[in-house]
């Protein structure tokens, strides 16, 4: 089975799917702890050297002085020394009347005119020189006797070590994180591999194991979901190999049975065929149809018990009431067929007994019993249920002796047929009481009483139902 | 409202005249070094004969290459390279100029291309700016002074010993003490502005030269040769490579002790450069060991030893190539400095 090819040409491991997975998970996670350090260390590096901004230009503010009527910038280093906080980014930097006119400063410095004044202090981005910068802009009111009126400083600052700066706290965030998920990653591996391994042992198993080898599976320690799985499986091989067993059965047992009436059948018609006149002729065709009829019957009931033990594995078994299956084998008067003459009694109780079974099964079983007993025993014949103690008794009495002790103790074996079996019996018939016991878990049981020879399918019996 | 207005005219005009003193801004001088096929073309405030043995070892070195060596004042340098960034002029392949604070606004309205190299990362950070602006050179800003004038023990070796000689003998000195017209020379602006900076002598120095009817005038060269002549007997703040170079044995020179402005002249590789790849190469060399060391000859460079020239390394201010320089080209600051020097020098007698 190994060397065949598997359904799957390239099937992936249940591993490498579990891995692959995580992997993705971990991906995923660290795609959006990247962009949250990002998002972060973006927010923080903004506000960091926008206080830098807001610091310079409310410096260069604070100099501005009233002189000679009109505003004078006395611009402070400092302000400057504070943007080189950023030491490689280029600075823009007016000072403006209330009107837009530059007072000092860089013309082109990006202004916020027509703003509200009531936002004294705003942060806006602007290009500076075709590059992206940020700039602040704050307003200074003056109430000289000389000057009154609004003073706007604009300073702004290109982006290099904003963008440095966010690199950088994203990077402290996520190099950390980066190298915990590569921890993860391993361990998941082997948290993944320890996981699976005992499906690596089936799957080692079930390869390594001979076709014909139905015997059950054990798996040491299984997780709860790998043991419902062997489980399922061992049941499976155990009715896989109870079917190939009826199976082989039936076949060599229907090659066995068959041969020898079939055999006498064509040597009585041979012999009627040669000798066509003989004064027994009649006779002879008789004995053939008899023989045919007898063919049948012994292909009826190995249909019948190769069905029963279908069914004893295959039909989910019901509740069923003992008292009703005999009742219906009496009424089905199939053994007026075999005795017409014979008169058939019934003994049941008023309570119902109860058993867990398939009723064609134990119908079978019961309708074999009746007719051994009409067959072999003394009449009259009986038909009884009884419950005895956790047992259930469905009993056919004759009033015979019953058979001698060696052919009891072969009783019940597959065609069972001495030399005093009628030569229309099968031998069957027991066969299929013992086959239906054994599938619902109960056994035949013979006994010599008083009144006769009993033979019984003894089933355990289900509980009462409280309705 | 209509009083801001008028200042805004009024600051206009001023600009312009500061940036543009001269109606047709040309360069001073031109020459060629070297004799290859590709030209560049270098913009530069540095005279051309100290820095010739320099650029004539490159073009040694890189016989491909012919450099058009154009010599500017700096305030038309700066013009110039604007109207080049606004694609008003043809683009210089390199700019070397000795007023950086020009230089870092330059950088700053986006006018220069990057370049890094393991020469230029090399740099210390104050002599380099977004890998764009890189100081080429170390030269100290000193005081010239006539040594027959100075008798040896009279020679100010700091600024409050120098206050102390304008006190105590404003006659001898009237009328013979130079340094940069800052309206004319964008290095003798940034010196006087660093100075203001570094410290409250500045103040002290400005009412000093006033008082003593000091002249502002132009250029190293003819201050250096008015020294050497002894029209001046003390010339403050000029480049000490000027000094070394011209060689005049009249001539003494003085660190400041108290503290010494030095000066990293600025190279600049404009956007759009032709032969950009040519000027990065001129760059590389420049900052190579043997670029340093050609450099160290003409005396652009400033020997760091302190036993040599009695500095101590604190006393060294470097002026940082960095944003922070835009100050010093400020409307306002610009105004204020022309009117604070209006006040103490009075006008050039030298063209």
């Amino acid at each position: 089975m190994s060397d065949t090819p598997g359904f799957w040409p390239h099937p992936q491991s249940l591993q490498a799917r579990v891995l692959r997975r995580v992997l993705a998970l971990l991906l995923l996670g660290a795609v959006l702890v990247a962009g949250m350090a990002w998002l972060n260390g973006r927010q923080a590096a903004w506000q960091a050297y926008d206080r830098i901004l807001l610091g310079a230009a409310n410096d260069i503010a604070e100099s501005i002085r009233i002189q000679g009527g009109g505003p004078v910038v006395d611009l402070p280093v400092s302000a400057f020394e504070l943007l080189a906080q950023a030491p490689d980014d280029r600075v823009a930097y007016a000072v403006r009347a209330a009107d837009g006119a530059l007072i000092t400063g860089f013309a082109d410095a990006a202004t916020r005119a027509g703003m509200p004044d009531t936002d004294a202090r705003l942060f806006f981005d602007a290009p500076m020189q075709g590059e992206r910068a940020r700039f602040v802009e704050v307003t200074r009111r003056f109430a000289e006797r000389d000057f009154s009126g609004v003073i706007r400083v604009s300073v702004g600052q290109t982006l290099i070590a904003r963008k440095a700066m966010t690199l950088r706290l994203m990077l402290d965030a996520v190099l950390p994180l980066a190298v915990a998920g590569l921890v993860l990653l391993v361990a998941s591996y082997f948290v993944i591999r320890a996981a699976v391994r005992p499906l690596e042992r089936i799957a080692d198993n079930l390869l390594a194991r001979d076709p014909y080898d139905l015997t059950p599976m054990t798996v040491a320690d299984p997780p709860r979901e790998v043991a419902v799985m062997v489980d399922a499986m061992n049941r499976f091989m155990g009715r896989l190999d109870r079917q190939i067993g009826v199976m082989r059965n039936l076949i060599s047992d229907t090659a066995h049975q068959l041969r020898t009436p079939v055999a006498a059948i064509r040597v009585q018609a041979e012999a009627i065929i040669e000798a066509p006149e003989t004064p027994d002729g009649g006779q002879r065709l008789v004995r053939l149809v008899r023989r045919t009829r007898s063919l049948g019957r012994l292909l009826d009931q190995m249909l019948s018990r190769a069905m029963i033990i279908h069914r004893t594995d295959n039909v989910p078994r019901a509740r069923l009431d003992l008292r009703e299956v005999a009742l219906g084998v009496v009424e089905m008067r199939d053994h007026e067929v075999l005795a017409p003459e014979a008169e058939v009694g019934l003994v049941i109780g008023d309570s119902p007994v109860w058993v867990e079974a398939d009723e064609f099964s134990l119908s079978q079983a019961v309708g074999n019993l009746l007719s051994n007993a009409l067959r072999h025993g003394q009449p009259p014949v009986r038909i009884g249920v009884e419950a005895r103690g956790s047992e259930a008794w469905l009993w056919v009495l004759d009033s015979g002796a019953g058979p001698g002790e060696d052919i009891l103790r072969g009783l019940g074996q597959r065609f069972e047929r001495s030399k005093a079996s009628p030569e229309d019996s099968a031998g069957l018939g027991l066969s299929i009481v013992a086959a239906v016991a054994q599938a619902f878990g109960g056994r035949v049981a013979m006994e010599r009483t008083e009144d006769g020879f009993r033979m019984a399918l003894v089933l355990p019996r289900a509980a009462e139902v409280g309705s | 409202m209509i009083g801001s207005l008028c200042k805004a005219i009024v600051l206009g005009a001023s600009l312009t005249g500061l940036l543009g003193a001269v109606a047709a801004r040309a360069q001073e001088a031109r020459t060629a070094i070297g004799t290859g096929s590709t030209t560049l073309l270098l913009h530069s405030t540095t005279d051309i004969e100290i820095i010739r043995p320099t650029l004539e070892r490159f073009t040694a070195l890189n016989p491909d290459l012919r450099i058009e060596y154009e010599q500017w004042g700096s305030n038309d340098l700066y013009a110039n390279s604007l109207e080049a960034c606004a694609g008003d002029e043809p683009v210089a392949d390199a700019v070397f100029s000795s007023a950086v604070h020009q230089m870092v606004s330059l950088v700053n309205a986006g006018c220069a291309a990057q370049h890094r190299s393991a020469f230029t990362e090399a740099l210390p950070p104050a002599r380099r700016w977004r890998n764009e602006l890189w100081g080429i050179t170390e030269e100290p800003a000193v005081i010239a002074y006539n040594k027959a004038f100075f008798a040896e023990a009279e020679v100010p070796r700091d600024r409050f010993a120098l206050l102390d000689l304008l006190r105590t003998r404003p006659d001898a000195l009237r009328g013979r003490i130079a340094t940069y017209d800052i309206e004319a020379s964008g290095l003798g602006y940034l010196f006087a502005y660093s100075d203001s900076l570094e410290a409250t002598t500045f103040g002290a120095l400005l009412e000093g030269f006033s008082r003593t009817e000091a002249i502002a005038t132009c250029c190293s060269a003819e201050i250096i040769e008015g020294v050497a002549e002894g029209r001046y007997l003390l010339a403050y703040h000029v480049l000490g490579s000027y000094v070394e170079a011209g060689a005049r044995p009249e001539v003494g020179l003085i660190l400041p002790e108290d503290y010494t402005l030095f000066l990293s002249r600025g190279f600049m590789i404009p956007k759009g450069a032709p032969q950009a790849a040519a000027a990065r190469r001129l760059l590389d060399y420049l900052l190579s060991p043997d670029g340093q060391a050609r450099l160290s000859e003409a005396g652009l460079i400033f020997p760091q030893d302190a036993t040599e020239t009695g500095l101590l390394p604190s006393a060294r201010r470097f002026i940082a190539l960095a944003p922070s320089l835009l100050v010093a080209l400020d409307q306002h600051r610009i105004r204020q400095f022309s009117a604070l020097f209006a006040s103490a020098f009075r006008p050039s007698e030298h063209p």
